[in-house]
């Protein structure tokens, strides 16, 4: 669902999923979905191409966008990484799991290491609340998570890229 | 083996037994399987959810299930040596006959019992184990019939509020014009957003049949002929399952415009929301459903009569849905002869955080909190001592040692300041700094709150800076004050229950466990603190 893909800006496709959607009715939620998975996040052009089709201002779009914490208007890394915040996840060391994320990976919250294999998200709650910490990487969960296997996990993601390249 | 003796053996397949390396075992299973020549039939369950126990390989023998967990990719080896399918072995990671396990045949699993059982995403297995029953049933009957149904029953609402679900369905039922008949809507609320729960995500990744089962029911008892599924996007897979099911429920003519053959319509669609926790809040969920910013509605109108689109709409929890398909199937009083006072039925209880025997615990309303995280969970993972537990989400109050053994109902929990919400319970050991988890809950409000009234949007801000003035030991009495005023003016001037309920979690530790609040201080206050809270 959120595996960004390295796929360029391509007007044709994203008018062909919006003319897809668009008549459905509560559009702009699916569309937005549709254009993220696509593109790995909602570029402006995809804004100005939405908002006639769904007869809104861009405004109202950016609005919606800007609402919700899953959606994003830049590219990120190959890869996005979100930690557990939440509360059972806290119980499991999740703390010490963020802080040695961000010093680790050399970015905060929302940043992409400069190497741009990783952009680093807090997520609030994966559903897997008896087996924390719990970390996302695009549909893969990963339970029980320390800093240890955390490095092993970031190491994997770096290395994966590599192999493909090589 | 013959090749017509294939043994059939379980390996879990939802999201945690998947992190747990379900998927891999899986693969080296059959791989060894094939090269060593056994006839192994590999159906790939839900999950029992007795999460220490995953990756809970189960082996089909006349005597019932035997169980080995929990399976590492290392333990497939010594597994086949010991012949693993032929039923109980020696092996030490065998834990006997699956449902004999105390921690499985202690719970009421009414709502659980095909999860773990069946394969999630076929229709025969689902029949075959009572599905469907609930809907021919229906059908038999007038729409008033299956509301009084369900009011007989005396569900109520298990989202969080505990509303009762069959006075809801009468109310959108009886919600016509004279004029036309409205189109009205049955909404799903899968946002399940509170931490330390995941019974949801159990019932639509592991028996996603009964979810629809219980919506086509919802549909028609009300009238309404259009259902969404207001799904999180935290859970990638719930949306894979869904999908598959209610394909294969349209194939079948259980979806659609003449379910079973009896001309009655219902069409019903999963969609996606976008990461925010206010849109649990059924106003705002309806809101991101036509499209919009999660803004919370004022209330009244009810969903109930201005819903979806301004037409009348139910909007019920996933297992407040899930509910109703055991209830039109075993009867009302089935399910009401479980519970205690006006608690009926059962509840799911998700034991999480730092816990020993982590998982579902569906029992019917009644047993103390106290059994449920010693007798059934075996306290904490890591062994260190249990202090604090927060029931309900992260609006929930966190819970002192003096409160575990309140019952585990409704109005108990609301005696002592607290709520059990959807379930959810999460454990805390002796290291925790409640100071710490006051300020996440004022902090989770800023990030949350849809921003609409000022009290919740910016109290919340000021809550987070009051915290760390006291954390850091400046006029720690003071600000502890100042902290109290503010959660008031936060209880009492919000819409909703984020602003209106942030302080329940942050007053309790303050209550309960002040002294993480003042040890950082030389305060000499600091029992004048603790009395007066
Ligand atoms: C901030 C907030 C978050 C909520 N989150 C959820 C949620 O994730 N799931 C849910 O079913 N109800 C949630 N609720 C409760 C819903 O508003 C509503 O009461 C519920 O969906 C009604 O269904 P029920 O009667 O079956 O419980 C939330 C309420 C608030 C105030
Ligand atoms: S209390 Fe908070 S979340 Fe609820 S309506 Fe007000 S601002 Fe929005």
């Amino acid at each position: 669902m959120n595996t960004p893909g390295s796929v360029s800006w391509e007007p044709t496709a994203a008018q062909a999923i919006i003319d897809e959607l668009k008549s459905k009715p509560g559009a702009l939620l699916p569309i937005l979905h549709a254009i993220q998975n696509r593109f790995a996040y909602v570029p402006e052009e995809a804004v100005a191409l939405i908002a006639p089709a769904l007869k809104l201002s861009r405004a109202e779009v950016h609005g919606v966008i800007s609402f919700y914490h899953h959606f994003r208007t830049h590219q990120p890394g190959r890869h996005v990484v979100e930690i557990c915040r939440a509360e059972a996840c806290q119980a499991q060391g999740s703390r010490a799991l963020e802080a040695h994320a961000k010093s680790s990976l050399g970015v905060d919250y929302h940043g992409t290491t400069a190497d741009r294999a990783i952009t680093l998200e807090p997520v609030y709650c994966l559903g897997n609340c008896s087996c924390g910490a719990s970390v996302r990487v695009g549909d893969e969960i990963y339970a029980r998570m320390t800093p240890e296997s955390f490095d092993e996990l970031v190491d994997g993601l770096r290395t994966e890229r590599l192999e493909v390249l090589s | 083996m013959s090749a017509a003796m294939a043994t059939r053996i379980y390996i879990p397949s939802d999201t945690t037994a998947k992190a747990l390396g379900a998927d891999r075992v899986a693969r080296v299973i059959e791989a060894t399987a094939k090269e060593q020549g056994v006839e192994l039939e590999i159906v790939r369950n839900g999950t029992r959810a007795l999460y220490w126990l995953d990756p809970l390989i189960e082996v089909d023998t006349p005597e019932g299930r035997f169980g080995y967990g929990p399976v590492t990719v290392k333990d497939v080896d010594s597994l086949f040596a010991a012949e693993f399918w032929s039923g109980e072995t020696a092996h030490p990671l065998a834990v006997g006959l699956v449902e004999e396990i105390p921690y499985l045949k202690r719970q009421q699993r009414l709502t659980f019992s095909r999860a773990g059982v069946t394969d999630p995403l076929s229709l025969s297995d689902y029949e075959a184990h009572d599905g469907y029953k609930g809907l021919r049933n229906a059908l038999k009957l007038e729409a008033q019939g299956i509301v009084d149904a369900v009011k007989a029953s005396g569900l109520r609402g298990r989202g969080g509020a505990a509303f009762p679900t069959g006075i809801k369905w009468q109310t959108v039922l009886d919600a016509n014009s004279p004029e036309q008949q409205k189109q009205k809507y049955i909404v799903c609320n899968a946002d399940e957003g509170d931490s330390g729960t995941f019974a949801d995500r159990l019932v639509m990744e592991c028996d996603p049949f009964m979810l629809i089962e219980g919506m086509t029911i919802a549909g028609l008892a009300v009238g309404a002929t259009q259902g969404y599924i207001y799904l999180r996007s935290e859970y990638p897979l719930a949306d894979k399952n869904l999908n598959a099911a209610i394909e294969s429920a349209y194939a079948n003519n259980l979806l659609g415009e003449d379910i079973l053959g009896s001309g009655r319509h219902f069409d019903l669609e999963v969609r996606v929301g976008a990461g925010a926790y206010i849109c649990g809040e059924e106003t705002s969920l309806l809101e991101s459903l036509e499209g919009k910013r999660g803004l919370v509605r004022a209330k009244p109108p009810l969903p109930a009569i201005v819903g979806l689109f301004g037409q009348p709409t139910v909007v019920n929890n996933v297992l407040s849905l899930a509910a109703v398909p055991f209830i039109l199937d075993k009867g009302a009083q089935a399910y009401a002869d479980c519970g205690m006072g006006r608690s009926r039925g059962t509840l799911p209880f998700q034991v999480a955080g730092n816990v020993k025997q982590g998982g579902l615990v569906e029992l019917a309303f009644g047993p103390t909190l106290r059994e449920l995280m010693f007798d059934f969970a075996g306290g904490t993972r890591n062994g260190r001592p249990l202090r604090a537990v927060q029931v309900g989400g992260p609006l929930g109050a966190y819970l002192p040692e003096s409160q575990w053994d309140t019952p585990l109902d409704y109005e108990e929990f609301a005696k002592v300041g607290a709520v059990l919400g959807h379930g959810g319970v999460v454990m805390f050991d002796d290291t925790v700094d409640m100071g710490e988890q006051a300020r996440f809950s004022m902090e989770f409000c800023v990030a949350e709150s849809c921003g609409k009234c000022t009290p919740c949007r910016i109290g919340s801000t000021r809550g987070v800076e009051v915290i760390d003035r006291i954390h850091a030991g400046q006029n720690v009495d003071a600000n502890l004050e100042l902290l109290s005023d503010l959660c008031e003016t936060m209880l009492d001037g919000s819409l909703c229950a984020m602003g209106g309920m942030t302080p329940f979690p942050v007053q309790s530790a303050v209550k309960h466990f002040g002294e993480d609040f003042v040890k950082h201080s030389t305060s000499e206050h600091l029992n004048s603190v603790l009395e007066e809270a």
